[in-house]
């Protein structure tokens, strides 16, 4: 399984994605620059990317909470997520996402 | 503003879980402690980032929140009378003739033999949007250009405000500024706060009254001149407006930055603090770094790790400070000299 990571100057990565793990452990541990201060505890929106539209709709909805913290990122777009809060599974292989600026 | 040193025998910078839990390990040993940490309370990111969120890992206690934890740190620690320095900034370390001189932001200087750096990922400090150009208008104390932070109320009477923010800071200072303010309008990017309710309701009766405006948008751009900002640029799904004020109050929450401590002189690995796993000692000899912002091989950034670390470092510290005692190694179960220390015996 693959993702495919847009940095914040426009380069893309093809990341091995390992079934179960967050998006957010995919990228930092692939050291990608996402901050992601609180550790994926959806409490501080370091790890905001956006997601390529043609993926969006095929992602579990946002929860309140993500929403609410989505609040502290900037340059909030309707495609945009917190990573730590999309699960890898097999049927998001290929996923695209972008980093947002920080 | 620098005051009269303050003589302790360690100074703890960070009063996160590992920061307290240190003041235990030494306090049983005898050790004085004073902490500075840049918020106004306990807890670090446990206090700051996930005060309502459960942990797990946690030895013998199954589950508690970060408030919990911190709530439950300070009762354990208080026998032996910490000193906190909150609101500010460990700022500069220097060496004295024995020891250790740290001054803060605010002008507090504390002098000991031994220091820890305790300081997690950093001082929270202030998220700042992503604008070029935006430091050009920052610090201008005023009542003009971009706050992060309200000190002085009073200077933004009669300004034309703008306020960015959907949490308590932003509504706070929203309904508190409106009477002062020539103008005043909230920035958000969605008709939803997580402010506490009742200042919404303030907030919004405000609007409804004609006293101040609510706008659906998010902060695009900065417009100036001269280093003077004269408007911000709203940005939502239909395109950009242009809003001219005064001063922009910016409220998106902290961030963790490693701040002065890189100044401090230590060895610095990816921004963390190299240390050995005997002592968790720096490479400077009196300087020691527990819990998230230590390096070593190995290292674990849970807060068991730095639980353990403190115990250890408490070990070393103490020979510094009283190089000729002899150290008597003992259980807090059967010891009644440190059930008197803990005021139990």
């Amino acid at each position: 399984m693959k993702i495919i990571v847009t940095d914040r100057e426009g380069g893309e990565r093809e990341l091995e994605a390992t079934d179960g793990w967050r998006v957010m452990e995919i990228i930092r541990d692939a050291g990608l620059p996402i901050s992601a201060e609180c550790g994926g505890a959806c409490a501080c929106a370091t790890c905001h990317v956006y997601v390529d539209p043609s993926w969006f709709a095929r992602l579990e909805p946002r929860g309140e909470e993500e929403n609410d913290m989505l609040d502290l990122a900037f340059e909030v777009q309707d495609n945009s997520r917190l990573s730590c809060q999309i699960t890898m599974t097999p049927e998001l292989d290929g996923l695209k996402v972008t980093l947002a600026p920080e | 503003m620098t005051g009269e040193p303050i003589r302790t025998d360690v100074t703890i910078v960070g009063a996160g879980p590992c920061g307290l839990f240190a003041v235990f390990e030494l306090g049983l040993l005898d050790l004085k402690c004073h902490l500075v940490d840049i918020l106004d309370r306990p807890g670090g990111q446990c206090a700051e980032l996930y005060p309502e969120k459960p942990i797990y890992d946690i030895p013998a206690v199954p589950v508690c929140t970060g408030q919990e934890l911190t709530d439950q740190l300070m009762e354990q620690i208080k026998p032996f009378d910490p000193v906190f320095h909150f609101s500010q900034m460990a700022e500069k370390l220097e060496r004295t003739d024995d020891g250790w001189r740290l001054t803060t932001d605010l002008g507090t200087v504390i002098e000991s033999k031994v220091v820890v750096i305790a300081a997690g990922g950093g001082s929270f400090v202030p998220k700042k949007p992503p604008i070029k150009g935006i430091e050009a208008y920052e610090g201008q104390g005023d009542g003009s250009g971009v706050y992060y932070a309200v000190r002085r109320m009073e200077q933004f009477r009669g300004k034309r405000l703008v306020i960015a923010g959907g949490g308590d800071s932003a509504l706070d200072w929203t309904v508190n500024l409106q009477p002062l303010a020539q103008s005043l309008t909230l920035v958000h990017r969605r008709d939803e706060f997580r402010a506490a309710p009742d200042t919404v309701n303030k907030m919004r009766a405000l609007v409804a009254a004609g006293q101040m405006n609510l706008e659906i948008a998010q902060i695009g751009g900065l417009e100036g001149r001269d280093g003077r900002l004269e408007a911000v640029i709203l940005k939502d799904r239909d395109g950009e407006r242009r809003l001219e004020c005064d001063a922009l109050l910016a409220f998106y929450g902290l961030t963790m930055k490693l701040g002065p401590v890189a100044e401090f002189g230590l060895n610095l690995h990816e921004n963390l603090i190299p240390v050995d796993t005997e002592k968790f000692e720096t490479s400077t000899p009196g300087i020691f770094a527990i819990g998230d912002i230590n390096w070593y091989p190995g290292k674990l950034k849970l807060i068991l790790s730095g639980f353990h670390e403190a115990a250890l470092m408490a070990q070393a510290a103490v020979r510094i400070v009283h190089p000729d005692r002899k150290i008597r190694f003992q259980y807090t179960t059967s010891s009644s000299d440190l059930q008197q220390k803990l005021g139990v015996a």
